[in-house]
Protein backbone atom coordinates (compact mmCIF):
# COMPACT_ATOMS: atom_id res chain seq x y z
CA UNK A 1 0.00 0.00 0.00
CA UNK A 2 1.37 3.51 -1.08
CA UNK A 3 0.61 4.38 2.01
CA UNK A 4 2.50 2.70 4.49
CA UNK A 5 5.33 3.49 2.23
CA UNK A 6 5.02 7.24 2.96
CA UNK A 7 4.56 6.36 6.69
CA UNK A 8 8.03 4.47 6.51
CA UNK A 9 9.46 7.65 4.62
CA UNK A 10 8.53 10.18 6.38
CA UNK A 11 7.93 9.81 10.60
CA UNK A 12 4.37 9.46 12.60
CA UNK A 13 3.94 12.74 14.56
CA UNK A 14 1.94 12.61 18.16
CA UNK A 15 -0.05 15.64 17.76
CA UNK A 16 -0.39 17.69 14.70
CA UNK A 17 -1.10 18.08 11.37
CA UNK A 18 -0.31 16.26 7.93
CA UNK A 19 -0.90 17.79 4.84
CA UNK A 20 -1.02 14.99 2.55
CA UNK A 21 -1.64 14.92 -1.38
CA UNK A 22 0.72 18.24 -2.17
CA UNK A 23 1.67 18.27 -5.91
CA UNK A 24 5.42 17.21 -5.67
CA UNK A 25 6.47 21.01 -7.27
CA UNK A 26 4.66 23.03 -4.46
CA UNK A 27 5.75 21.41 -1.54
CA UNK A 28 8.32 24.29 -0.88
CA UNK A 29 5.71 26.90 -2.13
CA UNK A 30 3.24 25.37 0.76
CA UNK A 31 6.33 25.81 3.27
CA UNK A 32 6.60 28.89 2.25
CA UNK A 33 3.33 30.18 2.53
CA UNK A 34 2.97 28.17 5.61
CA UNK A 35 6.13 29.99 7.11
CA UNK A 36 7.50 26.84 8.06
CA UNK A 37 11.06 27.83 7.59
CA UNK A 38 10.97 29.81 10.89
CA UNK A 39 9.14 27.66 12.94
CA UNK A 40 10.59 25.99 15.85
CA UNK A 41 8.11 23.19 15.67
CA UNK A 42 9.51 19.59 14.41
CA UNK A 43 8.72 19.56 10.98
CA UNK A 44 8.86 16.32 8.41
CA UNK A 45 8.41 16.47 4.67
CA UNK A 46 8.70 14.14 1.43
CA UNK A 47 8.85 15.00 -2.14
CA UNK A 48 8.43 12.62 -4.67
CA UNK A 49 6.80 9.74 -2.90
CA UNK A 50 4.35 7.56 -5.15
CA UNK A 51 0.89 8.52 -4.92
CA UNK A 52 -1.82 5.86 -7.12
CA UNK A 53 -4.14 9.13 -7.66
CA UNK A 54 -1.30 12.07 -8.71
CA UNK A 55 1.60 10.17 -9.56
CA UNK A 56 3.76 12.02 -7.23
CA UNK A 57 3.06 13.46 -4.18
CA UNK A 58 4.63 15.30 -1.15
CA UNK A 59 3.69 15.44 2.21
CA UNK A 60 4.39 17.82 5.07
CA UNK A 61 4.31 16.94 8.91
CA UNK A 62 3.84 19.38 11.32
CA UNK A 63 3.68 18.84 15.13
CA UNK A 64 1.71 20.47 17.71
CA UNK A 65 0.33 22.65 15.15
CA UNK A 66 -3.63 23.21 13.47
CA UNK A 67 -4.63 25.39 10.89
CA UNK A 68 -7.01 28.02 10.83
CA UNK A 69 -9.48 28.69 8.26
CA UNK A 70 -7.44 31.21 6.75
CA UNK A 71 -4.15 29.26 6.21
CA UNK A 72 -5.87 26.39 4.65
CA UNK A 73 -7.09 28.47 2.11
CA UNK A 74 -3.72 29.43 1.22
CA UNK A 75 -2.96 25.76 0.87
CA UNK A 76 -5.82 25.54 -1.24
CA UNK A 77 -4.67 28.19 -3.77
CA UNK A 78 -0.93 26.25 -4.04
CA UNK A 79 -2.35 22.92 -3.19
CA UNK A 80 -5.70 22.31 -4.20
CA UNK A 81 -5.58 18.92 -4.16
CA UNK A 82 -4.49 18.59 -0.54
CA UNK A 83 -5.58 16.54 2.10
CA UNK A 84 -5.66 18.01 6.04
CA UNK A 85 -5.19 15.32 8.41
CA UNK A 86 -5.19 16.80 12.47
CA UNK A 87 -3.40 14.44 14.79
CA UNK A 88 -3.88 13.62 18.23
CA UNK A 89 -2.26 11.52 19.81
CA UNK A 90 -1.24 9.16 17.02
CA UNK A 91 -4.78 9.25 15.95
CA UNK A 92 -6.71 10.59 13.37
CA UNK A 93 -9.19 12.90 14.51
CA UNK A 94 -9.95 14.95 11.30
CA UNK A 95 -9.67 14.47 7.62
CA UNK A 96 -10.34 16.63 5.08
CA UNK A 97 -9.84 18.05 1.24
CA UNK A 98 -8.94 21.48 1.32
CA UNK A 99 -11.59 23.74 0.14
CA UNK A 100 -11.01 26.81 -2.13
CA UNK A 101 -13.12 29.36 -1.13
CA UNK A 102 -15.29 31.69 -3.27
CA UNK A 103 -13.08 34.55 -2.49
CA UNK A 104 -9.42 34.99 -1.21
CA UNK A 105 -9.01 39.01 0.38
CA UNK A 106 -5.32 40.33 1.31
CA UNK A 107 -3.95 37.01 1.13
CA UNK A 108 -2.77 37.20 -2.74
CA UNK A 109 -0.91 40.03 -4.39
CA UNK A 110 -2.35 41.13 -7.95
CA UNK A 111 0.50 39.85 -10.51
CA UNK A 112 -0.47 43.26 -12.93
CA UNK A 113 2.05 45.68 -12.13
CA UNK A 114 -0.43 48.64 -13.13
CA UNK A 115 -3.36 47.34 -10.96
CA UNK A 116 -4.43 49.66 -8.62
CA UNK A 117 -4.04 47.30 -5.80
CA UNK A 118 -0.36 47.39 -6.57
CA UNK A 119 -0.11 51.49 -6.53
CA UNK A 120 -2.69 52.85 -3.48
CA UNK A 121 -3.20 51.02 -0.17
CA UNK A 122 -6.34 49.12 -1.48
CA UNK A 123 -6.67 45.31 0.63
CA UNK A 124 -6.45 42.97 -2.63
CA UNK A 125 -9.49 40.70 -3.27
CA UNK A 126 -10.40 38.14 -5.71
CA UNK A 127 -12.88 35.28 -6.74
CA UNK A 128 -11.86 31.87 -7.09
CA UNK A 129 -12.32 30.85 -11.03
CA UNK A 130 -12.22 28.25 -13.57
CA UNK A 131 -10.63 28.35 -16.88
CA UNK A 132 -12.32 26.57 -19.94
CA UNK A 133 -9.52 23.71 -18.92
CA UNK A 134 -10.95 23.51 -15.50
CA UNK A 135 -7.89 24.84 -14.06
CA UNK A 136 -7.70 27.50 -10.73
CA UNK A 137 -7.54 31.11 -11.80
CA UNK A 138 -7.92 34.16 -9.46
CA UNK A 139 -10.00 37.11 -10.87
CA UNK A 140 -9.16 40.05 -9.61
CA UNK A 141 -12.02 42.63 -8.50
CA UNK A 142 -9.87 45.66 -9.58
CA UNK A 143 -8.26 45.22 -12.74
CA UNK A 144 -10.23 42.72 -13.87
CA UNK A 145 -7.61 40.19 -15.09
CA UNK A 146 -6.76 36.72 -14.47
CA UNK A 147 -4.03 35.01 -13.09
CA UNK A 148 -3.13 31.15 -12.77
CA UNK A 149 -1.35 29.31 -9.90
CA UNK A 150 2.05 30.24 -11.83
CA UNK A 151 1.70 34.15 -10.97
CA UNK A 152 0.58 33.65 -7.88
CA UNK A 153 2.35 35.64 -4.60
CA UNK A 154 1.33 35.71 -1.18
CA UNK A 155 1.15 39.30 0.64
CA UNK B 1 -35.47 45.61 -12.64
CA UNK B 2 -33.66 48.23 -14.06
CA UNK B 3 -31.24 50.04 -11.61
CA UNK B 4 -29.46 52.70 -12.58
CA UNK B 5 -30.26 55.58 -10.47
CA UNK B 6 -27.46 56.61 -7.49
CA UNK B 7 -25.68 53.75 -9.07
CA UNK B 8 -21.78 54.22 -10.71
CA UNK B 9 -20.91 52.89 -13.95
CA UNK B 10 -17.40 51.26 -14.19
CA UNK B 11 -17.80 48.06 -16.10
CA UNK B 12 -20.10 47.70 -19.30
CA UNK B 13 -20.85 44.14 -18.08
CA UNK B 14 -21.74 46.08 -14.71
CA UNK B 15 -25.36 46.39 -16.55
CA UNK B 16 -27.85 43.89 -17.69
CA UNK B 17 -29.33 44.30 -20.94
CA UNK B 18 -32.32 46.06 -20.04
CA UNK B 19 -30.22 48.41 -18.74
CA UNK B 20 -28.03 49.33 -21.66
CA UNK B 21 -31.00 49.33 -23.56
CA UNK B 22 -32.75 51.96 -21.30
CA UNK B 23 -29.49 54.02 -21.67
CA UNK B 24 -29.85 53.68 -25.88
CA UNK B 25 -33.60 54.36 -25.73
CA UNK B 26 -32.94 57.85 -23.78
CA UNK B 27 -29.88 58.31 -25.92
CA UNK B 28 -31.83 58.41 -28.50
CA UNK B 29 -34.25 60.78 -26.93
CA UNK B 30 -31.48 63.27 -26.84
CA UNK B 31 -30.59 63.26 -30.52
CA UNK B 32 -34.19 64.08 -31.22
CA UNK B 33 -33.94 66.75 -28.88
CA UNK B 34 -30.35 67.36 -27.43
CA UNK B 35 -30.55 70.65 -25.36
CA UNK B 36 -32.66 70.02 -22.36
CA UNK B 37 -31.62 71.94 -19.59
CA UNK B 38 -32.20 69.46 -16.94
CA UNK B 39 -28.76 69.62 -15.14
CA UNK B 40 -29.43 73.51 -14.43
CA UNK B 41 -28.81 72.61 -10.75
CA UNK B 42 -26.07 70.18 -10.87
CA UNK B 43 -22.26 70.04 -10.95
CA UNK B 44 -20.08 67.24 -12.34
CA UNK B 45 -16.91 67.06 -11.88
CA UNK B 46 -14.67 65.19 -14.11
CA UNK B 47 -11.07 64.27 -13.08
CA UNK B 48 -8.26 63.06 -15.57
CA UNK B 49 -5.13 61.79 -14.18
CA UNK B 50 -3.86 61.27 -17.64
CA UNK B 51 -4.94 63.75 -20.77
CA UNK B 52 -7.53 62.20 -22.78
CA UNK B 53 -8.98 65.51 -24.92
CA UNK B 54 -11.45 63.14 -26.79
CA UNK B 55 -12.94 61.66 -24.20
CA UNK B 56 -13.10 64.71 -22.32
CA UNK B 57 -14.73 66.74 -24.46
CA UNK B 58 -17.23 64.63 -25.62
CA UNK B 59 -18.04 64.06 -21.15
CA UNK B 60 -17.96 67.75 -21.27
CA UNK B 61 -19.96 68.69 -23.82
CA UNK B 62 -22.54 66.61 -23.19
CA UNK B 63 -22.94 68.16 -19.72
CA UNK B 64 -23.21 71.45 -21.70
CA UNK B 65 -25.63 70.61 -23.40
CA UNK B 66 -27.87 69.74 -20.20
CA UNK B 67 -27.39 73.21 -18.51
CA UNK B 68 -24.85 71.80 -16.14
CA UNK B 69 -21.68 73.10 -14.47
CA UNK B 70 -17.98 71.15 -14.88
CA UNK B 71 -15.36 71.42 -12.31
CA UNK B 72 -11.93 69.36 -12.65
CA UNK B 73 -8.58 68.83 -14.36
CA UNK B 74 -7.70 67.48 -17.60
CA UNK B 75 -4.14 66.17 -16.44
CA UNK B 76 -2.86 65.59 -13.25
CA UNK B 77 -0.07 68.36 -13.46
CA UNK B 78 -1.73 71.48 -11.52
CA UNK B 79 -3.22 69.43 -8.17
CA UNK B 80 -2.35 67.99 -5.66
CA UNK B 81 -2.52 64.39 -7.08
CA UNK B 82 1.25 65.17 -7.96
CA UNK B 83 2.22 65.90 -4.71
CA UNK B 84 1.27 62.43 -3.42
CA UNK B 85 -2.38 62.70 -2.29
CA UNK B 86 -4.17 59.32 -2.69
CA UNK B 87 -6.60 58.52 -4.94
CA UNK B 88 -9.34 57.67 -1.96
CA UNK B 89 -8.61 61.15 -0.21
CA UNK B 90 -9.00 63.36 -3.97
CA UNK B 91 -12.31 61.13 -4.46
CA UNK B 92 -13.46 61.90 -1.06
CA UNK B 93 -12.54 66.11 -1.43
CA UNK B 94 -14.11 66.15 -4.98
CA UNK B 95 -17.49 64.32 -4.14
CA UNK B 96 -18.26 67.30 -1.94
CA UNK B 97 -17.82 69.65 -4.73
CA UNK B 98 -20.07 67.66 -7.14
CA UNK B 99 -22.63 65.46 -7.58
CA UNK B 100 -21.45 62.63 -10.17
CA UNK B 101 -17.70 62.23 -10.70
CA UNK B 102 -16.21 61.00 -14.49
CA UNK B 103 -12.68 59.34 -14.02
CA UNK B 104 -10.27 58.53 -16.44
CA UNK B 105 -7.10 57.55 -14.54
CA UNK B 106 -4.13 55.35 -15.65
CA UNK B 107 -4.00 52.69 -13.47
CA UNK B 108 -5.85 49.59 -13.50
CA UNK B 109 -9.34 49.17 -11.70
CA UNK B 110 -8.86 52.72 -10.46
CA UNK B 111 -12.53 53.15 -11.04
CA UNK B 112 -13.39 50.11 -9.24
CA UNK B 113 -12.07 51.64 -6.29
CA UNK B 114 -13.06 55.21 -6.57
CA UNK B 115 -16.61 53.49 -7.12
CA UNK B 116 -16.18 51.69 -3.77
CA UNK B 117 -15.09 54.71 -1.79
CA UNK B 118 -17.06 57.65 -3.25
CA UNK B 119 -20.28 58.83 -1.75
CA UNK B 120 -21.38 59.90 -5.21
CA UNK B 121 -21.67 57.75 -8.02
CA UNK B 122 -18.50 56.90 -10.48
CA UNK B 123 -18.53 57.01 -13.83
CA UNK B 124 -15.49 55.37 -15.81
CA UNK B 125 -13.84 56.98 -18.51
CA UNK B 126 -11.11 54.98 -18.68
CA UNK B 127 -8.92 52.58 -16.03
CA UNK B 128 -6.10 52.17 -17.63
CA UNK B 129 -6.04 48.87 -20.20
CA UNK B 130 -9.18 47.91 -18.28
CA UNK B 131 -12.64 49.16 -19.20
CA UNK B 132 -13.86 52.11 -20.66
CA UNK B 133 -17.79 51.46 -21.09
CA UNK B 134 -19.27 54.94 -22.54
CA UNK B 135 -17.34 53.38 -25.22
CA UNK B 136 -19.12 50.57 -25.51
CA UNK B 137 -22.18 52.10 -24.94
CA UNK B 138 -22.00 54.60 -28.15
CA UNK B 139 -20.46 51.37 -30.52
CA UNK B 140 -23.70 49.64 -28.95
CA UNK B 141 -25.68 52.95 -29.88
CA UNK B 142 -24.17 52.92 -33.09
CA UNK B 143 -24.72 49.52 -34.18
CA UNK B 144 -28.38 49.85 -33.17
CA UNK B 145 -28.74 53.17 -35.03
CA UNK B 146 -27.27 51.64 -38.23
CA UNK B 147 -28.59 48.34 -38.47
CA UNK B 148 -31.85 49.48 -36.34
CA UNK B 149 -31.99 46.31 -33.94
CA UNK B 150 -28.64 44.71 -32.22
CA UNK B 151 -30.28 41.15 -32.74
CA UNK B 152 -28.17 38.96 -35.83
CA UNK B 153 -25.50 41.44 -36.49
CA UNK B 154 -22.33 39.74 -38.10
CA UNK B 155 -19.53 41.98 -36.74
CA UNK B 156 -16.19 42.42 -38.16
CA UNK B 157 -13.51 43.40 -35.76
CA UNK B 158 -9.91 43.51 -37.44
CA UNK B 159 -6.84 44.26 -35.90
CA UNK B 160 -4.94 44.35 -32.70
CA UNK B 161 -7.64 42.05 -30.83
CA UNK B 162 -5.03 40.89 -28.33
CA UNK B 163 -4.59 44.47 -26.55
CA UNK B 164 -7.96 46.30 -27.92
CA UNK B 165 -9.82 46.99 -24.56
CA UNK B 166 -12.74 48.76 -26.83
CA UNK B 167 -13.27 45.16 -28.95
CA UNK B 168 -13.33 43.29 -25.44
CA UNK B 169 -15.71 45.10 -23.57
CA UNK B 170 -17.69 45.22 -26.95
CA UNK B 171 -17.42 41.51 -27.42
CA UNK B 172 -18.73 41.15 -23.59
CA UNK B 173 -21.63 43.33 -24.15
CA UNK B 174 -22.66 42.34 -27.71
CA UNK B 175 -22.88 38.33 -26.34
CA UNK B 176 -26.35 39.26 -24.64
CA UNK B 177 -27.46 39.70 -28.12
CA UNK B 178 -27.53 36.85 -30.74
CA UNK B 179 -24.07 38.07 -32.43
CA UNK B 180 -22.20 36.33 -34.75
CA UNK B 181 -18.18 37.06 -34.31
CA UNK B 182 -15.46 37.55 -37.15
CA UNK B 183 -12.16 38.11 -35.69
CA UNK B 184 -9.42 39.45 -38.25
CA UNK B 185 -6.20 40.11 -37.18
CA UNK B 186 -2.20 39.09 -37.60
CA UNK B 187 -1.79 35.67 -35.66
CA UNK B 188 0.15 37.40 -33.19
CA UNK B 189 -2.47 39.80 -32.15
CA UNK B 190 -5.54 37.48 -31.94
CA UNK B 191 -8.64 37.77 -29.68
CA UNK B 192 -7.33 36.27 -26.03
CA UNK B 193 -9.24 33.17 -25.21
CA UNK B 194 -10.90 34.62 -22.40
CA UNK B 195 -12.85 36.34 -24.61
CA UNK B 196 -13.34 33.15 -27.13
CA UNK B 197 -14.51 31.82 -23.69
CA UNK B 198 -17.41 34.13 -22.94
CA UNK B 199 -18.60 34.36 -26.62
CA UNK B 200 -18.80 30.56 -26.41
CA UNK B 201 -20.08 30.63 -23.06
CA UNK B 202 -23.11 32.12 -23.97
CA UNK B 203 -23.55 30.08 -27.26
CA UNK B 204 -22.26 32.42 -29.61
CA UNK B 205 -20.11 31.48 -33.02
CA UNK B 206 -17.44 33.03 -33.73
CA UNK B 207 -14.59 32.47 -37.05
CA UNK B 208 -10.89 34.05 -37.36
CA UNK B 209 -9.68 35.31 -40.58
CA UNK B 210 -5.77 36.47 -40.94
CA UNK B 211 -7.29 37.81 -44.57
CA UNK B 212 -8.98 40.87 -44.20
CA UNK B 213 -10.73 40.22 -47.94
CA UNK B 214 -12.46 37.14 -46.96
CA UNK B 215 -14.64 38.64 -44.17
CA UNK B 216 -15.95 41.73 -46.71
CA UNK B 217 -18.85 40.36 -47.96
CA UNK B 218 -20.07 39.03 -44.44
CA UNK B 219 -19.96 41.90 -42.07
CA UNK B 220 -22.57 44.45 -41.37
CA UNK B 221 -20.23 45.85 -39.09
CA UNK B 222 -16.71 46.66 -39.70
CA UNK B 223 -15.38 47.61 -36.69
CA UNK B 224 -11.63 48.91 -37.56
CA UNK B 225 -9.07 49.24 -34.58
CA UNK B 226 -4.80 50.37 -34.44
CA UNK B 227 -2.00 48.47 -35.25
CA UNK B 228 0.44 50.06 -32.74
CA UNK B 229 4.15 49.15 -33.35
CA UNK B 230 5.27 49.07 -29.55
CA UNK B 231 3.13 45.95 -29.05
CA UNK B 232 5.14 43.94 -31.12
CA UNK B 233 8.41 42.27 -29.75
CA UNK B 234 9.88 41.81 -33.27
CA UNK B 235 10.13 44.97 -35.34
CA UNK B 236 10.18 43.03 -38.56
CA UNK B 237 6.85 41.27 -37.48
CA UNK B 238 5.27 44.74 -37.64
CA UNK B 239 6.48 45.78 -40.86
CA UNK B 240 5.14 42.57 -42.54
CA UNK B 241 1.76 43.21 -40.90
CA UNK B 242 1.01 47.03 -40.86
CA UNK B 243 0.07 47.52 -43.87
CA UNK B 244 -1.85 44.09 -43.97
CA UNK B 245 -5.11 45.50 -42.14
CA UNK B 246 -5.39 48.79 -43.77
CA UNK B 247 -9.14 50.00 -44.93
CA UNK B 248 -9.39 51.69 -48.19
CA UNK B 249 -11.86 52.60 -50.32
CA UNK B 250 -11.83 49.86 -53.14
CA UNK B 251 -11.62 47.16 -50.84
CA UNK B 252 -15.60 48.00 -49.73
CA UNK B 253 -17.15 46.72 -53.32
CA UNK B 254 -18.05 43.11 -52.17
CA UNK B 255 -19.39 44.88 -48.80
CA UNK B 256 -23.27 44.76 -48.47
CA UNK B 257 -25.24 47.69 -48.59
CA UNK B 258 -25.84 47.63 -45.06
CA UNK B 259 -21.87 47.49 -43.95
CA UNK B 260 -21.23 50.66 -41.71
CA UNK B 261 -17.70 51.08 -40.94
CA UNK B 262 -16.81 52.23 -36.93
CA UNK B 263 -13.68 52.81 -35.14
CA UNK B 264 -12.85 54.51 -31.73
CA UNK B 265 -10.79 57.31 -33.23
CA UNK B 266 -8.48 58.22 -33.41
CA UNK B 267 -6.77 56.78 -36.54
CA UNK B 268 -3.63 56.46 -37.85
CA UNK B 269 -3.40 54.98 -41.14
CA UNK B 270 -5.43 51.81 -41.12
CA UNK B 271 -8.64 53.92 -42.51
CA UNK B 272 -7.86 55.48 -45.95
CA UNK B 273 -9.28 58.91 -46.32
CA UNK B 274 -10.68 57.74 -49.25
CA UNK B 275 -13.16 55.84 -47.30
CA UNK B 276 -14.22 59.13 -45.72
CA UNK B 277 -16.55 59.83 -48.52
CA UNK B 278 -18.15 56.31 -48.80
CA UNK B 279 -21.23 56.48 -47.24
CA UNK B 280 -20.67 53.23 -45.50
CA UNK B 281 -18.35 55.40 -43.62
CA UNK B 282 -19.69 55.77 -39.95
CA UNK B 283 -16.77 57.01 -37.58
CA UNK B 284 -17.31 60.97 -37.00
CA UNK B 285 -21.09 59.63 -36.22
CA UNK B 286 -20.27 57.45 -34.05
CA UNK B 287 -18.09 59.73 -32.03
CA UNK B 288 -20.85 62.22 -32.20
CA UNK B 289 -23.24 59.68 -30.80
CA UNK B 290 -20.91 59.39 -28.06
CA UNK B 291 -22.32 63.03 -26.67
CA UNK B 292 -26.09 62.01 -26.72
CA UNK B 293 -25.06 58.58 -24.91
CA UNK B 294 -23.31 60.53 -22.58
CA UNK B 295 -25.60 62.83 -21.63
CA UNK B 296 -28.31 59.93 -21.50
CA UNK B 297 -26.26 58.23 -18.57
CA UNK B 298 -25.50 61.12 -16.78
CA UNK B 299 -29.14 61.87 -16.77
CA UNK B 300 -30.63 58.57 -15.62
CA UNK B 301 -27.56 58.04 -13.10
CA UNK B 302 -28.85 61.33 -11.26
CA UNK B 303 -32.38 60.43 -11.73
CA UNK B 304 -33.29 62.85 -14.12
CA UNK B 305 -34.56 60.55 -16.87
ZN1 LIG C 1 -5.57 43.52 -10.13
Amino acid sequence: MNTKRTELKVSAIRNGTVIDHIPSENVFQVFKILNLDNTSRQVYFGTNLDSKKYGKKGIIKISNKYFENEEISKIAIVAPTATIIEIKDYDVTKKGKVTLPENINNIVKCFNPKCVTNHQNVPTSFRVIEDHKGKMKLLCKYCEKTMGQENIEFL
Amino acid sequence: MIKIKNRSLVSITDYTKDEILRILDIAEGFEEDQRQKILRDYVIATLFFEPSTRTRLSFESAVQYLGGSIVGFASPDVTSVTKGETLKDTILTVSNYSDLIVMRNPMDGSARYASEVSPVPIINAGDGANQHPTQCLLDLYSIRKTQGSLDNIHIAMVGDLKYGRTVHSLVQALSLWNTTFHFVSPESLKMPSSVKTWVKKAGLEYHQYTDFMEVMPKADILYMTRIQGERFPDPLEYEKVKNAYVLDNSMLETSKDNLRILHPLPRVNELNEDVDGNPKAYYFQQAKNGVYVRQALIAAILGLK
